[in-house]
């Protein structure tokens, strides 16, 4: 199963690429649906593990084991969204991507991977604000379509 | 702490064994293809025997899912669609060497065993009542895990006789 610190590593990677900068603990919390004080636990964990540095008043940043760890995770969190998206036809594929992350390994991952198309470009076709990769329509069944963004 | 996973609806458990199935479709598709692609000549009788059996159990782990969510208080899933994808999916691998076909054996049983083996670990993380009978449920599933389990030990033992 996937552990809830490559939840934690991927939450930050994302919100370092939005503030492009460290990410806040307040924000990280947010996107975690976490206390503060439950974000800042795990920010400890994942210091003593390497993966993430933190400094007072800016935030967390990850390192470059954290980054790794982080981008194989939203690799996996891409692959469960579009096999949910495309191959399942699931309408609230981010909910239930949500839901999912934990239990499928990523060698689970793997082997769904196998049977969708996903861009060479991810993770980084993922966007955060969208919470899904920006190809995710397009790619597959109808290649023209633009996909348009909602704000 | 980590928090474990846990199944709590028969909505996520359905999606859960809906997975499965992909899983367990995506490895019937594998073992058929390498079996058609590298043709009777390339394979012994053992390994042969092993890819027929692998389909053949894929097969079966399938349709004990199927009955499971069937049972379930969730939408029926379009079974022919998804079998469709995988198949066209497969039509188009390129045929591989002989190590590979056994390796992807080892690869298929083993993420087969640690996806069931998840999933039950979810389901008895949760007190969430399913449709179906929680006991039942889970020895079905673990009935599975053990074959998958004894795949592994197969085809770990085909490689070690031909190292």
């Amino acid at each position: 199963m996937m552990n809830t610190a490559d939840q934690y590593v991927k939450a930050i990677y994302l919100l370092q690429e939005m503030e492009n900068g460290p990410a806040a603990t307040g924000a990280l919390a947010d996107m975690m649906e976490v206390s503060p004080a439950s974000a800042n636990e795990m920010i400890g964990k994942l210091e003593s593990r390497g993966l993430a540095e933190h400094e007072k008043y800016k935030g967390v940043t990850l390192t470059d084991e954290g980054i790794v760890r982080a981008r194989d995770a939203l690799q996996t969190y891409c692959i469960i969204e579009r096999f949910l998206s495309n191959v399942l036809d699931v309408e609230e594929f981010r909910a239930e991507a949500r839901d999912l992350e934990p239990v499928i390994d990523g060698m689970i991952a793997e082997r769904l991977d196998t049977i969708i198309d996903r861009n060479s470009e991810c993770p980084d076709c993922f966007d955060p604000e969208t919470d899904a990769c920006e190809y995710l329509d397009v790619c597959g069944a109808e290649p023209e379509t633009e996909t348009e963004v909602a704000d | 702490m980590s928090v474990g996973y846990q199944v709590t609806s028969d909505h996520q458990l359905a999606r859960l064994l809906q997975i499965g199935i992909v899983l367990e479709e995506v490895v019937e598709a594998r073992a058929y293809h390498h079996h058609e692609e590298l043709g009777e000549d390339a394979l012994d009788e053992e390994v042969r025997a092993l890819l027929s059996h692998a389909a053949e159990e894929s097969a079966d782990h399938r349709e004990r899912l199927e009955a499971v969510i069937d049972r379930l208080e969730v939408d029926s899933v379009p079974f022919e669609e998804i079998e469709a994808l995988v198949e066209a999916q497969y039509g188009q691998t390129k045929p591989e060497d002989f190590d590979g076909v056994l390796y992807d054996q080892l690869c298929n049983e083993e993420t087969a065993y640690k996806f069931y083996d998840d999933v039950i670990e979810a389901i008895e993380a949760s007190d969430a009542q399913f449709s179906i009978d929680r006991e039942e449920l889970v020895a079905t599933l673990s009935a599975i895990r053990e074959e998958e389990a004894e795949g592994v030990e197969e085809v770990t033992r085909i490689m070690e006789d031909r190292e």
